[in-house]
């Protein structure tokens, strides 16, 4: 019987089809948009006869709205949680930096979370944070951190939240700062953030990398300057969550 | 209950249409949050009539005494000794401080971060939604943070406000000062009600007050019991219409319904199958502050304490009651009170202790702290609250939020995760 793992976040939506018997794996991903019923519709359609699991900030809606799917919902700490422990079973801390939320999760040697630790409701230090900033200096999203990474000279943004960190860039433009220096100190600022959530869940390593921000090659350069070895890009960083909840689904 | 009470309310110059669209919200939030739960106690009944008349009967009752000569002192603070209040024939009633309302009045004369209980005891005065604290004679605010103490001195610009120093130590000299603080109290009590406090009216009080705790003892040893017999909701609202009924006939209705749960407990009858034991440590939660409950009452667990001012530290502790004059009284007062273990002390271990005994004994799987942003006593201390648990193997989770609704999606998520992780 194949399984459904599906993440609704507040950017993309990824599902996961697992064969429950062979355990091969395929995925697919669509930008949740202004009406990710309309997504989940689309990819939920042909699914009879498999068990879904949801995840994401759109789990519970996606369960109340397809009823005849009796789908369970699981929250992203433990759906990322599962995906990392399955694919990188040495794996002893994650980090997640999503459209919305950054997590820290510790995990245990058998892969369970041991703790976590999640960004308050501002957005300070994740992904929406860094599309924030990109829009306001006019660099699509998808490029925001290899215009980064063309920075030449250390400036300082201090302001972790996002309204004054943009008057801070916005000022740092007014002196005739170079935008691609101002770029990476957003990211250098979004990091500082992250390290410190990182501290204070005592994350031991190795330590994967996982959720969109994951693409951004800044944010993984300064993670891994820090981190040294110890840090794991994940591979596909942003099906983790629906990876994990289809496991959590196979395993009943 | 508008029709019956709104020539009250106007009396007690309550702004009638602000005050009307608090009660209707006030109701829907009530219906959705405790209505909706399913096989609750009979006993129920007499808090949900209760809360339905929150701003009727209960303020009709305090005028009439009022009428008769009787004064009303209201407070925001478990350390305000009642036992003085009563033995002088006056009311003590906490006042509203639980919901966001009158956040834009507050905002004009408090700053904008600080905390939620603060800014919305000035609000409900200022936008004039709070028939309590328009019954007051006497409004007592005492020292326990920075924030309250120096909303005190804006509130006394608008209310009649009186303000007992809390130590912030327990060495010999905090409990004299402590004392010397009690004693000014029951002078001014003495000098707003005309009455002096004898000690057998003391005694009385001490009685009086020492049953209700009893009562309410008893029901958290009620509801520690496999299965939970009731929710954590339901308690923590029993725990929040303490404050402002009349004592005598709450015990009595507390002791029935506790006689109710006694046989519930006893026929191995739960409220919540296979949900996740947790209990709740950090700030008060006034009415109608029900969001984090509700939300962990949602997520597959239920509360079986509360570690709070609305809670355990409210009724641990009784005033001993073998004393035989006037000061021997006043120093058990002085004693008992000494013992809450509220956050705004240093050092405090007692509290963590209070902490790591109570998951013991109600074999909670988790605790989850709960601090009111810009909070600082309590957001500090929960660092320290984390590691003793961990120490006596307790996970823990800490929660920073206000009043506002605006969060509850990532509440829910961290609930929901902190619930899969002990399960």
């Amino acid at each position: 019987m194949a399984i459904i793992g599906l993440d609704v976040g507040s950017r993309s939506i990824e599902r996961v089809v697992l064969e429950e018997s062979s355990g091969k794996w395929t995925w697919e991903k669509a930008p949740t948009t202004f009406d990710p019923l309309a997504q989940c519709r689309r990819l939920l359609a042909h699914v009879d006869g498999c068990s879904v699991v949801v995840t994401g900030y759109g789990r519970r809606l996606v369960a109340e709205q397809f009823p005849h799917l009796c789908a369970r919902t699981v929250t992203e700490i433990q759906a990322y949680a599962r995906g990392v422990h399955h694919l990188y079973p040495q794996a002893r801390t994650v980090l997640d930096i999503g459209g919305q939320d950054t997590k820290v999760i510790a995990l245990s040697a058998h892969g369970s979370v041991a703790k976590f630790e999640m960004n308050d409701r501002c957005a300070a230090g994740t992904g929406k944070f860094l599309e924030f900033m990109a829009s306001s200096l006019q660099v699509p999203l998808e490029a925001f951190g290899h215009f980064a990474l063309q920075a030449d000279k250390q400036v300082e943004i201090n302001s972790m939240c996002t309204v004054f960190a943009e008057s801070e860039a916005t000022s740092l433009m007014a002196r005739g700062e170079r935008p691609q220096n101002i770029a990476m100190a957003l990211h250098r600022a979004v990091v500082r953030r992250t390290l410190a959530m990182l501290r204070r869940v005592g994350g031991a390593s190795p330590l994967v990398f996982a959720g969109g921000v994951a693409h951004n090659p800044c944010v993984c350069r300064l993670l891994s300057e820090s981190l040294g070895e110890a840090m794991i890009v994940a591979e596909n960083p942003d099906v983790i969550g629906a990876l994990g909840a289809a496991l959590i689904g196979a395993s009943g | 209950m508008t029709g019956r009470y709104e020539a009250m309310w106007e009396r007690l110059n309550l702004d009638l249409d602000a005050h009307a669209s608090l009660l209707e919200v006030l109701g829907k939030f009530y219906g959705d949050i405790y209505m909706s739960q399913q096989g609750r106690l009979r006993g129920m009944e007499y808090l949900d009539f209760v809360l339905s008349e929150i701003h009727g009967l209960r303020i009709q009752e305090l005028q009439e005494a009022r009428a008769n000569g009787r004064k009303v002192i209201g407070t925001f603070c478990v350390f305000v000794p009642e036992e003085i209040v009563w033995a002088a024939d006056a009311i003590q009633v906490g006042l509203c401080a639980g919901a966001e309302a009158g956040t834009e009045a507050a905002e004009k004369i408090l700053p904008r971060n600080t905390c939620a209980l603060i800014k919305s005891f000035v609000g409900f005065k200022l936008a004039r939604l709070c028939p309590f604290i328009e019954s007051c004679d006497m409004v007592v605010g005492e020292t326990t943070c920075d924030g309250k103490k120096k909303a005190y001195e804006i509130f006394s610009d608008y209310a009649p406000v009186y303000v007992m120093e809390i130590p912030q130590m327990k060495c010999a000299a905090d409990r004299a000062l402590w004392k010397a603080e009690v004693l000014r109290f029951k002078q001014a009590v003495e000098d707003l009600t005309g009455r002096s406090i004898t000690a057998e009216r003391l005694r009385e009080a001490v009685v009086l007050i020492n049953q209700r705790r009893r009562a309410l003892q008893r029901l958290n040893r009620l509801r520690a019991a496999h299965p939970v017999p009731i929710s954590g909701r339901d308690v923590l609202l029993i725990n929040q219409v303490s404050f402002y009924d009349d004592p005598k006939r709450f015990t009595q209705k507390i002791e029935e319904l506790c006689d109710e749960l006694e046989d519930k407990v006893r026929r191995g009858e739960g409220v919540a199958d296979g949900a996740v034991r947790l209990m709740l440590s950090g700030c008060p939660m006034a009415i109608p502050n029900w969001k984090l409950p509700y939300i962990i009452e949602s997520s597959g667990a239920v509360v079986v304490g509360e570690e709070s001012c609305i809670g355990s530290r409210n009724t641990r502790d009784l005033v001993d009651e073998s004393a035989s004059n006037l000061d021997e009284l006043l120093d058990a007062i002085v004693d008992r009170y000494m013992k809450i273990d509220c956050a705004c002390f240093t050092p405090n271990a007692e509290r963590l202790e209070h902490i790591v005994d109570m998951a013991r004994e109600l074999n909670v799987k988790g605790v989850i702290h709960y601090g009111l942003s810009f909070c600082q006593p309590y957001a500090m201390e929960s660092f320290k609250v984390e590691k003793a648990l961990q120490e006596a193997g307790f996970p823990m989770v800490a929660i920073e939020t206000d009043y506002s609704m605006e969060d509850v999606e990532q509440l829910k998520t961290r609930v929901e995760a902190f619930v899969e992780m002990v399960r």
